[in-house]
Order: structure tokens, then sequence, then C-alpha cells
């Protein structure tokens, strides 16, 4: 393969420009609850993502990226013809990251994950044959885009219940919510902590028995429980707060609470959209790596998710975090104590997919989580249109990518492929 | 990639909601000075307090306009969307009749005859009473979204509304009774004037039934 490294240039070119694009607006509705909620402020937010961004998209996100790779494209067929799977690959990163860029200009609701499964499956079914896209995996997918969102809601609505039923609506909300907060603090810690140590760390090269894997979330868990519990014990019921709102003491114990999710959400999105954005500069690295072989075998490169990591957290400091200012100033109506519910329900659903190699959208599935909320009679006013535009957005998304991927793959085997 | 995730977040009804019953509060309880103004026969202090009252009526209907504004259909409420525009319009019809009340009092120069004064006074703030404890319901609304609308924030709602009912009765009581006096003195005033006194008790009367359906229009919401 004689134009190898110069395939590889092209994909990392085409990879970061997409990661920077996550990273410019995606990360703001991961990170936007936080800042609405008041949790953290916008400087923060900024710490916050590019940290948990970049580790989730390091320590999880190898198994998504997996699933980019090889999951959909059946390469056996192209055993003699390796190049044509990097120029598909090609093909579906430029046609994301551009569709990205109309889309967002536009303001569309589109998701980087529906752009590039449209774009690999589009490339795979019309430049290679229908054979050659996995059916079977690309409908387990799509089925994770439906239930992902529900699954979301659902938690969300559970949990806020019990949050009203433990704290809100008892004769001492502030003392209870001193005592309670931690226990959700653990049960973010610990959720996240065991799904990425049972399902995401073995592109790392790490084997842990599924002992340890718990032993070491439950040790996880515990301490970011005991770090916060320093600063919940340092809240003091102010009666002034309370004069026009009565639960204005009891928000600030959940802004602790909030913060520990934000880094939930911010390390969920990292494991899933950046291994969109890198999934596919994975399968042309190790194609031409293996010298032309299709192989399905050989493992992902870790300095790819760095890559993405990286691009991400460039996207976040030169636009981000203007991106996250205007959703945060939006959406003020969320407190703490709704906003964490919202959240740690999306991330945990997110974790869970990302782990099972499954990619899904990160802000579908929180706006599942907000609905949830708002089905527990939580929130002030949601506009139902969002779930309209949302539906709109795959009908749209999926042919869109698929088309561009096409345009692209003939136009880049026209430049490249002489036979 | 695009932030439609802000755009889900409508504007909240709550706030709004309750700077409209605070002004209408505001307009109702202006007619306690006002009627002490008519009994001193302070017709530059009448004509003032009425041109005030005027005024917040207005700014109240500005509130209603933009709430209704921020609720175009296909919102979701935690409450019926049909209630809460019911509830407001109630809340807007305690400020109409405290406006409509100082009106016709300025438009006819009408007295409030010696003998029932003091007990005129009494009914009115009663009734100014009754749109005190609306007012005090409603500002419990967001504290009630907090809590989901369930639990020990509901049951003290309810007190609330119980109280509000318990005052509006006392209205009742006191408008049978200022009735009765008028009608004692009725054959030694001008015709004209009793007819006018009767509509202005009947008003004043209305002023607290209207702040008892805005506590029964909160209880709906709580119902369900």
């Amino acid at each position: 393969m004689e134009l190898g490294t110069v395939y590889i240039i092209l994909a990392c070119a085409f990879g970061f420009f997409m990661a920077w694009g996550i990273g410019a607006n995606d990360v703001a509705n991961a990170m936007g609850t936080s800042v609405g909620s008041r949790a953290l402020t916008i400087r923060q937010a900024v710490v916050v993502a590019a940290v948990f961004e970049f580790a989730g998209a390091f320590l999880a996100g190898g198994q998504v990226t997996e699933t980019i790779r090889k999951g959909m494209v059946d390469a056996s067929l192209l055993a003699g013809t390796p190049e044509l799977l990097v120029y598909g690959m090609l093909a579906s990163l430029l046609a994301a990251g551009i569709w990205l860029l109309v889309a967002s200009y536009f303001g569309w609701p589109v998701s980087t994950t529906h752009s590039i499964v449209g774009a690999i499956v589009g490339f795979a079914a019309v430049g290679i044959g229908m054979e050659a896209v996995n059916w079977g995996k690309v409908g387990t997918i799509v089925m994770s885009w439906v239930v992902s969102p529900l699954l979301a809601g659902a938690i969300a609505y559970g949990l806020f219940m019990s949050v009203q039923r433990l704290i809100i609506d008892t004769d001492e909300p502030f003392r209870n919510a001193k005592r309670f907060v931690p226990g959700y603090i653990f049960l973010t810690g610990f959720v996240i902590a065991l799904v990425t140590l049972l399902k995401g760390l073995k592109h790392l090269g790490l084997e842990l028995s599924t002992l340890a894997c718990y032993l070491l979330a439950l040790l996880v868990g515990l301490g970011i429980a005991a770090v916060s519990q320093v600063f919940i014990r340092r809240i003091q019921m102010d009666p002034e707060a309370d004069r026009d709102f009565h639960f204005a003491n009891v928000e600030k114990v959940f802004a602790v609470l909030m913060m520990v999710t934000a880094c939930a959400m911010a390390f969920a999105h990292g494991s899933n959209d950046v291994a969109n954005a890198v999934g596919p500069i994975a399968a042309v690295v190790s194609i031409v790596e293996s010298g032309g072989v299709v192989s399905q075998k050989s493992p992902m490169a870790v300095w790819i998710l760095i890559l993405g990591g990286v691009g991400i957290v460039v996207g976040l400091m030169t636009y981000g975090h203007k991106v996250i200012a205007t959703v945060g100033s939006n959406i003020t109506e969320l407190t703490p104590s709704r906003g964490f519910a919202a959240t740690l329900a999306a991330a945990a659903t997110v974790v869970v997919a990302s782990g099972t190699g499954l990619p899904i959208s990160t802000t579908h599935t929180l706006v599942g989580a907000v609905l949830g909320v708002g089905m527990a009679r939580g929130i002030a006013a949601l506009n139902m249109r969002v779930i309209r535009t949302i539906f709109m957005s795959w009908v749209v998304t999926l042919p869109a990518g698929a088309f561009l991927a096409i345009l692209f793959y003939f136009i880049l085997k026209g430049l490249f492929y002489s036979v | 990639m695009s932030n439609y995730l802000y755009r889900m977040f409508g504007s909240s009804p709550v706030r709004p909601l309750q700077q409209h019953m605070a002004k209408a509060l505001d307009c109702v309880a202006q007619l306690v000075p006002f009627f002490e103004a008519v009994i001193a026969a302070d017709e530059e202090g009448m004509r003032r307090i009425q041109e005030k009252i005027v005024a917040l009526e207005h700014e109240a209907d500005a509130l209603k306009k933009e709430l209704r504004l921020h609720l175009p259909k296909g919102v979701f409420l935690p409450v019926s969307r049909r209630d809460l525009l019911d509830l407001l319009t109630v809340q807007d019809e305690l400020a109409n009749k405290a406006k409509d009340i100082a009106g016709l009092t300025l438009g006819r120069r009408m007295t409030i005859p010696e003998p029932l004064a003091a007990r005129f006074l009494e009914y009115v703030r009663r009734s100014v009473d009754a749109s005190l404890q609306a007012r005090k319901a409603i500002d419990e609304f967001d504290e009630l979204l907090e809590t989901g609308f369930r639990g020990n924030e509901v049951r003290l709602v309810k007190k609330l509304i119980k109280t509000l009912n318990k005052i509006e009765n006392d209205t009742d009581v006191l408008q049978v009774a200022l009735r009765a006096a008028l009608f004692e003195i009725e054959k030694d005033l001008y015709p004209v004037d009793v007819m006018f006194l009767y509509k202005i008790i009947e008003w004043v009367g209305d002023v607290a039934d209207l702040a008892q359906r805005v506590g029964s229009r909160l209880q709906l919401m709580l119902a369900k």
C-alpha cells in the first residue's frame, strides 16, 4: 500500500476535525445542564469537561471504537481490495464531519452518532454491496437509539421519585439532603467506575477479574463520596436564603451532587462520542499497518483514542466554551435536584451502552432523561416540539450521512484507485 | 451537535403567575385606603387612589398577556395548561373587580352612610384579607414544583386554602349584616344611591369570592 501514509494523515485530519466539532458543539449539551443549574461556573465546566471527556475517551471509548471500526462492515468481502475500505472510512469521516458542520450552522438537532453510522452503512451498502453490511449489528444499534432515551427517562423518573421520597418531601429536607446526597454520589462513582472497569479497559491491556472490578469500583465510589462529604459538611443552613424559596439550602447540597454527575456525564460523552470520530481512523490505521490485510483481529492503537480526546479538548477551548455559556444561560429552570437526576440517568445509560459497544446519541439520551423528570411533574415547562425535531433529525441524518459518504467514496476511489 | 437541548426548556410560568397575583393583590389592597378616603369625603384622595388602581390593573393585564404568550401549544407542564390559564383568568378578574368598584364609587360620587361606615370598612378589609390569603397560597407554587406536587407541601397549601375559605365565609356573614343594616336606613336615603350601594356591597363580596376561586383552582391542580 504505497499511499499508506497519506491515508493515515488524511484519516487523522478528518477524524481530528470531527472530534473538534464534537468538542465545539456537542459537549455543550453534556455540560449545559450543570451550568444552567448553577452547579458549575463556565470556567469550571470547561475544565471538568476537558479532563473527563478525555478520560472517558481514553478509558472507556475502546468498545464503541471497535464497533465503528469493524462491527458494521463485513471486511472479508474486501480481502483483495483493502483500499476500498480505507476510502469508505475516509469518506464516512468526511461525510459525517461536513454534515455536522452544515447542521450546526442551521441549528438542526443532529447526532454525531447517527451521522457516522449512516455514513458507514451508506458507503458499505452502495459502494461495496448490500451483503457487506452487518445488518444484525446495525439493527441492534438502531434499536439502542430507541431504547436509550426510554431507559434514561425511566431511570431519571425513578431517581427523581426517590429524591422526593427520601429528601424533599420530609420534615427535615436539609438534614436528609446532607444524609442521603453522599449516597447518590457513591452510586454515581460506583456505576461509572464499574462499567468502565468491566467493559472498557480491554484495549489498555488491563485484565481484571470480575471481583477485582467490583472491589475497585466500590473503592472509587467510596472515595468520591468521602471527598464530597467534606464539601457537603461545609454547607451551613442559611435561613435568609430560604425566605423566598424554602428549598434554597437543600438545593445547595444538591449542587455538590450535580457537580459529580456533571463529571460522569462528560466521561460518558467522551466514551461514546469520541469513539465515533476515531473509529474510522482506527480502521484506516489498522489496514495500513497490517500492509493491506483486512484484519478483524488486530488490536487498536491507543494513541488514536488520545488523538480524539485531544481533538475534543481543542474544540472545547477554541469554541465550545461559548456554546456552553449559551446553553447554560438558557436552562436556568433546571435546579440541581432535577439536573442531577437527568444527568445521572443519561450518564449511566450512555456508559452502559459504551461498555457494550453500542454507539448511541448522548444528547438524545439526555433529552429522554429530562422528559423522565418532566413526567414526574418536576420541570416547569418543556417544549414538546423538540421531540418532533429529534424524530425529524433521525429521518434526515441517516440518508444525508449515507448520501454524502457514497459521494465522497466514489470521489476518493476515482482519485486514488488504479487497477 | 446543535443546542436543541436548551430549546427543550420553556420559560417557567410559575414566577409570572406569582407576579401577576402579587399585582392583583396590590390592586385589591388599594380598596382599603380608597374607602377610607370615601368615608372621610376626601375627593382628592379618592381620585388619586382610583388612578393608582387603574394603573395597577393595567400592569396586571400586561403580565397576563406575557404569561399567555409564554405558554404556546405543545408546552408540557406539571399542571394542566387549562387549569393554569383558568387560574390566571380568575386572578385577573380580581384586579378588574377592584377597578370596577373604585370606578363606580368615584363616578357616582358615592358616600357611605355614617352608621354603616365602620362595618363597611371591616367588610372591605376582610375581602382584602381573602385576596392576601390567596396570594400566600399562590406563593407556594414554586415550592409545590420543587416537591413534585405531593407530600407535606401539598398539605401546607391545602391548609392555606382552608383558611382562605374561612375568611371568605366571614365576608359572607359581614355582607348579610351590612345589608340588613342598610335595609334599616334605606328609606331615609336617595333610592338610586341605595341601589348602587347594594351593588358595591355585592362587588366587594365578589372580591372575596374571586380570591376563594383562586384557591379552588389551585386545589384542582393538587388533586391530580
